[in-house]
């Protein structure tokens, strides 16, 4: 290669590099902007709500909002029961998917392929078909505006997703772990608990995290299945400061913050294990 | 326990609440979908065949929301997978701070959905919107730079945008919303599959004279290829789907019900028409829609293959 060719080839390089980092910059920048701008909106003083500033620390910066927000409204109570829910429906999703998931890569059996086949077809209906139904089930069994119907729901939607999920993961696993387990003296139902679930760690905290965010982040079918708004879960009570005739942005930004943060923290603590854990089920490479 | 049920045992959990709230309603939902229930007709209602299906195919408005359905979709997906792969390309190679990027990037899909959907409509308000206030800011300064070169006075440059109240614009703001939060997931599957790839079989091909861009084209894109097709299928039905977005940015479908895909039309048509009989036939026919889609791709692209393995 001559002297001339390889400064050029230099150039070349350098231009790329350069233009990774603007592209890594403007979505980044792109990413972050709408978090930046709940927070700025959750700190501005109430006077001040609709102002056309762009600065990220609003001039008079206060945490009035925040105070409002815990002594003022029910949010407190919001909060203990999304809580409730989502923890009961991430510990249902997690144990019956991590079971199913195991059955479905592991076994054969009757119905294995319409069973894995159908769970995709559930994914493809529209929210309206299950929820209709629920809704005038609920209705009319008079058993409207509880958890319980909350929960079932919550658990339905996102187990397909998880098993598939898990099933996916199981499929890496080598099976001659679990061979040699029984020669050690397992049996089939210890070799599973005992060897292939712990191996499965990633894929069962990547599970629970997606049963968590889907739970913890619903609206619209809980729009529907509670209405007294002391069993509003979190995304209720947040839109509720929206629909009123003029929108409470200072409480809805400041809720939002303390909805999201936990959420975004637990995401990036674990996204370590999101590349190895997110296997897309029947993907091999 | 005979071997033989062991798997019966570790489905059944799953399915029995499967079959309560997924098939039960799914039945129910078919039996309405022949009747002509609604507000008036809640208790008394009757069976009146295909009459709620003729209906959702002679009215026009029907095809009209089905179009934009597809278009919704198509546009979401092809941002998500260009904008997920393209990122997921350049995080794999030598670059600073590798995890910062990482973790920032992957901050949008780590936001619940709904708090995504109402902060980009505050966003999208056209006096005190952060995305008319930074048009403005971009305006003011192409204006300066215009202004170095002549003392004309030439106006606005870019204009704000009345974005929820017109009917293309609220679309195209949904859009953007959607192309925000759905990006991170097809960058993080591109870059389990790119960090697949052995790095010894780089090192041997460029030993044998390989391009930069042959290496990709026959390296790269053969890895890449497997692992985000599932994902793009799943991608396609979860778009196709995508209620909260398109509901609440558009707050049920502003301006005057133009903003609808598919799903927020029929959700509109149930909790605020009270047209169940109606509702039930159309959520039908979407799900038939979307499982003849589905189905193609998943045939087309083999993204099935280990499902029933």
């Amino acid at each position: 290669m001559t002297k001339n060719n390889s400064s050029k080839l230099n150039v070349r390089s350098s231009i790329f590099e350069i233009l990774k980092y603007a592209i890594l910059l403007i979505f980044s920048a792109f990413a972050v902007y709408p978090i930046l701008r709940v927070l700025t909106i959750s700190l501005r003083p109430s006077g001040n709500l609709h102002s056309t500033s762009l600065a990220i620390i609003p001039d008079g910066a206060t945490l009035q909002n925040f105070i409002n927000l815990f002594t003022q409204q029910l949010f407190l109570r919001w909060l203990g029961n999304s809580l409730l829910v989502t923890i009961t429906v991430t510990i249902l999703g997690v144990a019956l998917a991590s079971t199913a998931g195991y059955a479905f890569s592991r076994y054969k059996f009757k119905g294995k392929e319409f069973g894995m086949l159908s769970l995709i077809a559930t994914q493809m209906f529209p929210v309206t078909m299950l929820l209709l139904p629920l809704f005038l089930i609920l209705v009319k069994l008079h058993i409207y505006d509880t958890f319980l119907g909350l929960i079932i729901a919550y658990s339905a939607t996102a187990l397909p997703f998880c098993i598939w999920q898990m099933k996916g993961f199981y499929d890496t696993i080598p099976v001659s772990l679990e061979e040699a387990a029984k020669i050690d003296g397992c049996n089939e139902m210890t070799a599973f608990t005992r060897v292939t679930l712990p191996l499965a760690a990633p894929a069962l905290v990547i599970t629970a995290l997606f049963t968590f965010m889907s739970a913890w982040s619903e609206y619209l079918v809980a729009a529907v299945l509670i209405s007294d708004r002391s069993k509003y879960t979190i995304p209720l009570g947040l839109k509720s400061f929206q629909s009123n005739f003029d929108t409470e942005w200072g409480l809805y930004a400041a809720g939002s913050l303390v909805v999201m943060i936990p959420v975004i923290i637990l995401f990036v603590v674990l996204s370590r294990w999101l590349v190895s854990g997110l296997t897309l089920g029947s993907v091999k490479g | 326990m005979k071997t033989r049920s062991i798997p019966y045992f570790y489905v059944s959990p799953a399915f029995l609440i499967l079959g309560l709230v997924v098939i039960l309603p799914f039945l129910y939902n078919l039996v309405l979908s022949f009747s002509n229930m609604n507000l008036t007709h809640f208790r008394d209602w009757d069976f009146v065949g295909f009459k709620q299906y003729g209906k959702v195919f002679s009215e026009q408005i029907f095809y009209i929301v089905l179009l934009k359905t597809f278009i919704w979709t198509a546009v979401n997906v092809v941002f998500h997978v260009g904008f997920g792969v393209m990122l997921a390309l350049i995080l794999n190679t030598n670059i600073r701070f590798k995890n910062f990027w990482r973790i920032i990037l992957i901050l949008p899909w780590a936001v619940p959905q709904m708090i995504t959907a109402l902060t980009w409509r505050g966003m999208f308000n056209y006096q005190y919107g952060a995305v008319n206030l930074i048009i403005k800011k971009i305006d003011g300064f192409l204006q300066g730079i215009f202004g170095i070169f002549s003392t004309a006075d030439v106006g606005n440059i870019i204009e704000p945008v009345a974005w929820l109240s017109g009917e293309a614009t609220a679309f195209i703001a949904c859009i953007i919303t959607n192309v925000w939060l759905g990006f991170p997931f097809m960058m993080i599957v591109a870059l389990g599959a790119l960090q697949s790839i052995p790095k010894s079989l780089y090192e041997a091909t460029s030993i044998d004279g390989a391009s930069k861009f042959q290496q990709f084209r026959h390296i790269t894109i053969p890895f890449l290829k497997p692992v985000m097709m599932p994902a793009i299928v799943l991608g396609v039905i979860w778009t196709f789907n995508n209620l909260n977005v398109m509901w609440l940015v558009s707050n049920g479908g502003n301006p005057s019900d133009k903003t609808h895909i598919l799903v927020s039309f029929v959700y509109k048509a149930v909790f605020n028409h009270y047209r169940y009989g109606y509702a039930a036939a159309l959520s039908l026919v979407i799900f038939l829609i979307l499982l003849a889609i589905g189905w193609t791709m998943l045939k087309k692209t083999n993204a099935a293959k280990g499902v029933a393995e």
